[in-house]
């Protein structure tokens, strides 16, 4: 690993002032960055650790089952909370796939955000739950909401010195769920994430949300797919149009995990699964 | 680059040291305080070799910068012992055999220790499920769970 500068501010406005030079970098938990390091994709000069400024880490839920969950909140802890396995069962499905305990342990809901891989695990979870991105810098706050933050694979909206410092969920789901697919049962990457949540009355589907991870160049929202979820009750005609439809919203990429086509074919199958799973769960 | 002093509890033993910003959490335990126990195998966090626990939760230790655990409490494989009786993950290793180079040995049993910690009372399969960042190239993993399973039982019946 290449030399640095190592700071670690006490205030978001330091953080971000910091943030702004050139050839800086953000350290939350680590995990992305420290192993970017050991291999020379990443060498920032300065690295700025986010651990000491208060109030980014923690899981908060409000009267109405909101929850805000700190950029700074580890995996690990998304995944054991229980307003978010009760009210966005997807999401703690989604951190609980990442890597193995002990890095869960150290990776934050955060960076696996800012990371901005189209295959990251709690990113499905968050699409589903229609989470707004708290976005601070010096300059001010603004917020984002997530399928807006992606502008590409590691790409997105924040400009220099802008810091993620909290996701929130606005309101409860009343079923959800995830499914990563992989090759491994853990330590391993999703050829494909795909969550849904749908919230019911009676056996009607009032709303439904689809999110894919890891087959286009951002993570997306199925939105036609969802459209034909809404308002109607499930049948298997029902689930067969909307997993067509998810297939159809998607652009995958072959690579060295598995085709286009493979990608494809799954988000059709997948969708079904997680729309019936949900549905079972509300 | 400049040095950080930088101040860790390790096994309870208090270091007050000068360390590289760029130096692991590996290898100042390793490098800089001499504990050789927690071993360096991927040095991705694939492997899971280097785990300690740091303020009660294992870790990759190859993925933390020594900088940024200053002031926090680290526990390795040479702090599981007290008063010269082994912890009972230790002993069960030794019992069932649950070992052959022995290389991945310190990480598998510092995570099963913190896994214990948090629950003993998890099924083989969920153990197993648990330990999944945790690679042995030798045994299999039948006497690693058989290990494991002995310790837990042994926990949850003396607790």
């Amino acid at each position: 690993m290449k030399s640095f500068e190592f700071f670690e501010p006490t205030t978001l406005a330091e953080a971000s002032r910091m943030f702004t030079q050139e050839h800086a970098q953000l350290l939350a938990g680590g995990t992305d960055l420290i192993i970017g390091m050991k291999a020379y994709t990443e060498t920032p000069q300065a690295v700025i650790s986010l651990q000491k400024i208060p109030g980014l880490a923690g899981i908060a839920t409000d009267a109405d089952n909101g929850i805000t969950i700190g950029a700074m909140t580890k995996a690990r802890e998304v995944e054991l909370s229980e307003d978010i396995q009760q009210h966005h069962t997807a999401l703690a499905e989604g951190a609980a796939e990442i890597g193995s305990i002990q890095i869960r342990n150290l990776a934050t809901i955060g960076g696996n955000i800012a990371h901005a891989s189209p295959a990251a695990d709690t990113v499905a979870g968050l699409l589903v739950a229609d989470a707004q991105v708290d976005i601070a810098s010096a300059g001010g706050e603004r917020t984002v909401p997530i399928e807006a933050l992606f502008t590409g694979p590691g790409q997105t909206v924040l400009a220099p010195g802008e810091i993620i410092t909290a996701f929130r969920l606005p309101r409860a789901t009343a079923g959800s769920h995830y499914i990563k697919h992989k090759i491994r049962e853990v330590m391993d990457l999703a050829f494909i994430g795909v969550a849904a949540a749908v919230d019911m009355d009676d056996a009607t589907i009032t709303d439904a949300r689809i999110g894919l991870a890891a087959v286009a160049p951002t993570p997306i929202r199925a939105i036609e797919a969802e459209n034909l979820l809404k308002g109607n009750s499930l049948s298997d005609v029902l689930l067969a149009e909307a997993g067509e439809a998810a297939a159809a919203a998607c652009s995958p990429i072959s690579d060295l995990r598995c085709s286009a086509e493979h990608r494809r074919q799954m988000v059709d199958v997948l969708t079904r699964r997680t729309v019936q799973e949900a549905v079972a769960r509300a | 680059m400049a040095k950080h002093p930088v101040s860790l509890t390790v096994n309870g033993d208090e270091h007050d040291l000068l360390i590289e910003p760029r130096k692991t959490l590996l290898a100042v335990l390793r490098d800089t305080i001499g504990l050789t126990g927690t071993k360096e195998g991927c040095s991705t966090g694939d492997c899971g070799a280097c785990t300690v626990i740091v303020e009660g939760k294992a870790v990759t230790s190859c993925m933390v910068l020594g900088v940024t655990a200053a002031g926090k409490e680290i526990t390795t494989i040479e702090g599981l012992a007290s008063d010269g009786a082994l912890h009972p993950v230790q002993r069960a290793f030794i019992e069932t055999g649950g070992y052959q180079c022995g290389f991945c040995t310190p990480g598998f049993i510092i995570a099963a220790k913190a896994l214990l910690d948090e629950n003993p009372a998890r099924t083989e399969e969920e153990f197993r499920h648990a330990l999944g960042g945790n690679i042995c190239r030798c045994t299999g993993y039948t006497k690693i769970l058989e290990a494991v399973m002995q310790a837990a039982e042994e926990i949850r019946t003396t607790a």
